[in-house]
């Protein structure tokens, strides 16, 4: 439904305009900037000081002297054939990890949306429980689960269902539960969110003119939850790629991604740009293709008119 | 049209549904014929959308059955019956165009896709809507939204078409227009309509018959003439249109008429004529609509007519028409409309005047209470 123009639109406007400011400050202070700073280093050479990287901008007695930028961070990740493999499989892993969560969060999300005022609070409520805990705490809580003397394993082998302990830890599979069990409601509460303001009319109106059920859902649910299902892809989809805690504690030492050679590069080979060049390339990454996306979904929606 | 006699298309036997322990619909039989637009009136709360789910399908009766040209739909499921019901909120699926929407029912189907975009531009032709036949639902205006609507319910050729308030979301220039198109599209097409209405007006312009339900049953099924004029009860006399309403206690009768001794009009009595035998002594109500009462500031003739007297307390001038309102010595008040046949700058009663009201003894109303 468009809104229509009111008389004291403008003023409105105004309003808005005021209401959405101090988000955007915040993100310019605490996203644009550290962002900036990062860039900034990713163009530096590595020196051994404190800081570790060389200035970008070189003062001398008359004030600004030179401006030293180099593209030799950037150069080495590709030429350097192993960044490229690490960015495809971070990729491979966000992806099928937010399949996964599609997967398991639209029946979810779609059931809870189906139950009762009273009942979907409490349902919501569950899915938002978790995050009561420390993250770190409940990754930590599955090596626990997942270990060879762990929960699942010694209740495995006393049913006698096993008799040797599974592998759980330390390998994809882990690092794929990790993600899925720390992202899921990411993945259901913007999916919810949309189904529950579905128009339960819509539904009656295609059974009215010859739909089954599960016609129904194809035909009208679910292109009418896009929107939900990009929101929700798009908020697993991009932590995933970078994640750090899952695949380092949960993940074996073959489980190569981003966030962990990042992590490698800045502490460990205390390499400041070669690590900020990584990062600026894992966001032109993550950001290009939204933007991208952005763009064509705007295009579509002006050729409907 | 064929000149057959006309038989039900519709059947509702004995229907009640109850939604926990609330009877919203309650043991309603009712026929609907073959071609006509059928209107369903009431108030809010009354039954009437109830009904018209239990038709589509949406709804189970809890008890009685639905025939719908002599079949059985009580177990029919809405994807399979013959019906279309356009939707009070319209419902059409915001993500498809203005064709895709009218040419769904025809898709569910299996139609060819050659047949389907005939039959589509057929549809949209019929509504007058060509031209927007790409637009989103989002891009079109209330009119237009409830036209895609109509198409895409008719599009099937259903033998019964429901509408659920149809013109309850379009301002009031529009809906005048609309509801000559609408009766004049099923007059075009031959399909049974039933529309399920709040308004009475509505339900006078469209339909041939109205059935006025209240509390789940129905009240009074009737010609729009017969509901009004000859209202079955005191709650459909006072639902459509305006009465003026006395109680009483029936003092002689004779000559198939009966008098009346009313309360509220002191030593007046009124005579009424009556349909069957009424002994003296029984409580009746009598009724009288605005536009049946003469209001004059002579004493008319008393022949025939019922006559009291009273003073004019309140008086609305609209030009065609005055509207009067006439406090009796007793406190109560009458509503009186009259046409300003004449033209005159001075009208020939003013406020406070002391006047006669007379109504032909024909055109009073019994109702037993």
């Amino acid at each position: 439904m468009s809104n229509e123009a009111t008389g004291n639109g403008g003023q409105a406007l105004r309003w808005l305009r005021r209401t959405v400011a101090l988000p955007y400050l915040w993100l310019l202070l605490f996203f644009l900037a550290p962002f900036l700073i990062i860039l900034k280093i990713s163009f530096a050479d590595p020196i051994v000081a404190q800081p570790p990287f060389t200035p970008l901008l070189e003062w001398g007695a008359q004030g600004l002297a030179g401006l030293k930028a180099t593209f030799e961070n950037y150069a080495y990740l590709f030429q350097d054939g192993y960044y490229g493999i690490i960015y495809l499989a971070s990729l491979k892993m966000a992806a099928i990890g937010t399949i996964l969560c599609l997967l398991l969060g639209y029946p979810m999300a779609y059931f809870i949306a189906r139950q009762s005022p009273r009942r979907r609070q409490i349902l919501l409520m569950a899915v938002i429980l978790p995050f009561w805990i420390s993250f770190l705490l409940r990754v930590y809580a599955w090596i626990g689960l997942l270990n060879n003397r762990g929960v699942i394993n010694e209740f495995l082998l006393w049913l006698g269902v096993i008799d040797h302990p599974l592998t759980m830890l330390y390998n994809d599979f882990a690092v794929y539960l990790g993600i899925v069990y720390s992202y899921l409601p990411f993945m259901i509460l913007p999916l919810y969110a949309n189904l529950e303001r579905h128009d339960h009319d819509l539904l009656d109106a295609a059974a009215d003119l010859g739909a089954r059920r599960w016609q129904r859902f194809v035909d009208v649910t679910l292109p009418l939850s896009v929107p939900g299902i990009i929101g929700g892809c798009l908020l697993v989809f991009i932590p995933t790629v970078g994640e750090f805690t899952i695949p380092a504690l949960l993940g074996g030492a073959d489980t190569l991604m981003i966030g962990r050679v990042l992590w490698d590069e800045f502490f460990i080979n205390r390499d400041w740009p070669v690590a900020s060049a990584v990062s600026v390339v894992l966001l032109l990454l993550l950001v290009v293709p939204i933007l991208w996306f952005q763009y064509l979904q705007r295009r579509e929606q002006d050729a409907g008119s | 049209m064929n000149d057959s006699p006309p038989s039900p298309l519709v059947q509702i036997r004995e229907v009640t549904k109850k939604f926990g322990g609330v009877t919203a619909v309650d043991r309603v039989s009712l026929d609907i014929l073959r071609g006509e637009l059928f209107a369903i009136l009431g108030s809010s709360g009354c039954g009437k959308t109830t009904l018209l789910r239990l038709l589509a399908g949406f709804e189970e009766p809890t008890s009685g059955r639905i025939l719908i040209d002599g079949a059985d739909m009580t177990d029919v499921p809405p994807y399979e019956r013959p019906v279309n019901l356009m939707f009070q909120s319209y419902a059409l699926f915001p993500h498809m165009t203005v064709a895709q929407n009218v040419a769904y029912g025809l898709k569910k189907e299996h139609v060819p896709a050659d047949r389907i975009r005939e039959r589509v531009a057929e549809m949209l032709a019929l509504v007058k809507l060509e031209a927007l036949a790409g637009r989103k639902p989002e891009k079109l205006s209330g009119g237009e939204k409830q036209r895609v609507a109509l198409a895409r319910a008719l599009v099937k050729r259903p033998k019964l078409l429901l509408l659920d308030e149809p013109m309850a979301a379009l301002d009031k220039k529009l809906r005048q227009h609309t509801q000559f198109e609408l009766a004049n599209l099923q007059y075009q097409l031959g399909t049974t309509f039933v529309v399920v209405t709040h308004d009475q007006s509505e339900a006078m312009t469209l339909a041939s018959r109205i059935a006025v339900m209240a509390e789940g049953r129905i009240a009074q099924v009737g010609t729009p003439g017969q509901v009004y004029e000859f209202p079955a009860n005191r709650y459909v006399a006072s639902f459509v249109g305006n009465i003026n309403l006395f109680d009483g206690r029936v003092t002689a009768a004779g000559n198939g008429q009966l008098s009346v001794k009313c309360e509220t009009l002191g030593s007046d009595e009124l005579s009424v004529i009556s349909g069957g035998e009424i002994a003296p002594g029984s409580t009746v109500c009598i009724a009288v609509r605005p536009e049946k009462i003469t209001i004059s500031r002579q004493a008319p003739e008393a022949r025939d007519r019922n006559v009291i007297k009273g003073t004019v307390w309140d008086l609305a001038y609209f030009g065609d028409q005055s509207l009067y309102r006439v406090r009796l010595k007793s406190g109560a008040e009458l509503q009186v409309s009259a046409q300003n046949l004449r033209r005159s700058e001075k009208m020939t009663v003013e406020w406070d005047d002391e006047v006669f009201l007379s109504w032909e003894v024909a055109s009073t109303v019994l109702l037993q209470s």
